[in-house]
């Protein structure tokens, strides 16, 4: 499977061009639920960045864990916190704006600076292609296995530390009386339960 | 399959710094606690590139790039799932998502 070089011109134009958008629409979009849906979009379009860097098993655990996992866990934390408040205005805004962008220019400035001086052993050894599941199954359980059960690990205390963090207090039955406890949405106020009396 | 001679390394290394960059502006000055999450995702997805564009140009045999890259996508799962649950609990305590009133440990 070998795709013209015109064709993968024209692929990376379109990806990159959608994904520089996509990203600057996440990060100024005035609505959050916009700024998630753009979120997805330039997840994808890395997702098809790696597809044109011969790395189909890398571009769909992309889309398996990134589109699937992470931009579903962020909508529904939006659900979950979505209250309208108007952000007081803070004196200086502006300004730390225009600073913090001055900042973000000059560290552009400085990485294409390194990625155009740098020599870089170009061309390296030709790409193995369609084989790299099979290398990638290869270190996983060769060289890089003890990262790999690290990572399961770390996967565990993730999911355990998050239910521990996320979850309420809140029981099902009032402790004392019996009667059935007002399970409140997260944006009512914490109803005192009986939990904690003697 | 050949090596896709025609679009430069460099080209990846640029978009990458693109994404970096606004991810960072956006990490710095982002209201809403959600938004400084979606930053840092988009800062994780520039490293990424970069891991990919180095492992399939300067390491065609050996991918080791892949491998990381795969090791980061696991922990920018973590990652997302522990930075939302602290949100939620911030949000019960505090009852909004407004970074610049987060500073209970703020003087």
């Amino acid at each position: 499977m070998t795709i013209a070089s015109t064709t993968q011109l024209i692929c990376f134009a379109v990806l990159s061009l959608t994904l520089v958008v996509g990203a600057f629409g996440v990060v100024l979009l005035p609505n959050i639920v916009y700024s998630a849906f753009l979120l997805g979009g330039v997840f994808i379009s890395v997702a098809g960045l790696y597809l044109l860097l011969n790395a189909s098993f890398v571009a769909a655990a992309q889309i398996l864990v990134y589109v699937g996992a992470v931009n579903v866990l962020i909508l529904f934390a939006i659900m979950l916190v979505n209250k309208r408040e108007d952000l007081s205005a803070i004196p200086g805004l502006a300004v730390r704006r225009l600073l913090s962008a001055l900042v973000c220019a000059g560290l552009f400035v400085l990485l294409v600076r390194v990625a155009f001086t740098t020599p870089w052993a170009l061309p390296g050894p030709a790409s193995i292609g369609e084989e790299a599941t099979a290398r990638i199954g290869e270190h996983l359980f060769s060289d890089y296995l003890l990262p790999f059960e690290l990572a399961s690990v770390l996967l565990l205390m993730a999911m355990i530390g998050a239910i521990v963090l996320a979850r309420r207090d809140v029981f099902a039955s009032d402790v004392i009386t019996g009667e059935p406890a007002d399970q409140g949405l997260l944006e009512k106020a914490r109803t005192p339960l009986l939990t904690s009396k003697p | 399959m050949t090596l896709p001679t025609e679009i430069p390394l460099q080209a990846y290394l640029v978009l990458a710094a693109v994404l970096f960059c606004v991810g960072v502006w956006g990490l710095i000055n982002s209201r809403n606690a959600v938004r400084v999450l979606m930053s840092i995702e988009l800062m994780l997805n520039a490293v990424n590139i970069n891991l990919m564009a180095f492992s399939s140009y300067l390491d065609g045999q050996l991918i080791r790039g892949q491998v990381f890259a795969i090791f980061v996508i696991t922990v920018a799962a973590a990652e997302a799932a522990v930075g939302l649950a602290i949100l939620l609990s911030l949000y019960r305590n505090r009852e909004t998502v407004d970074m610049e009133r987060f500073n209970l440990l703020r003087w």
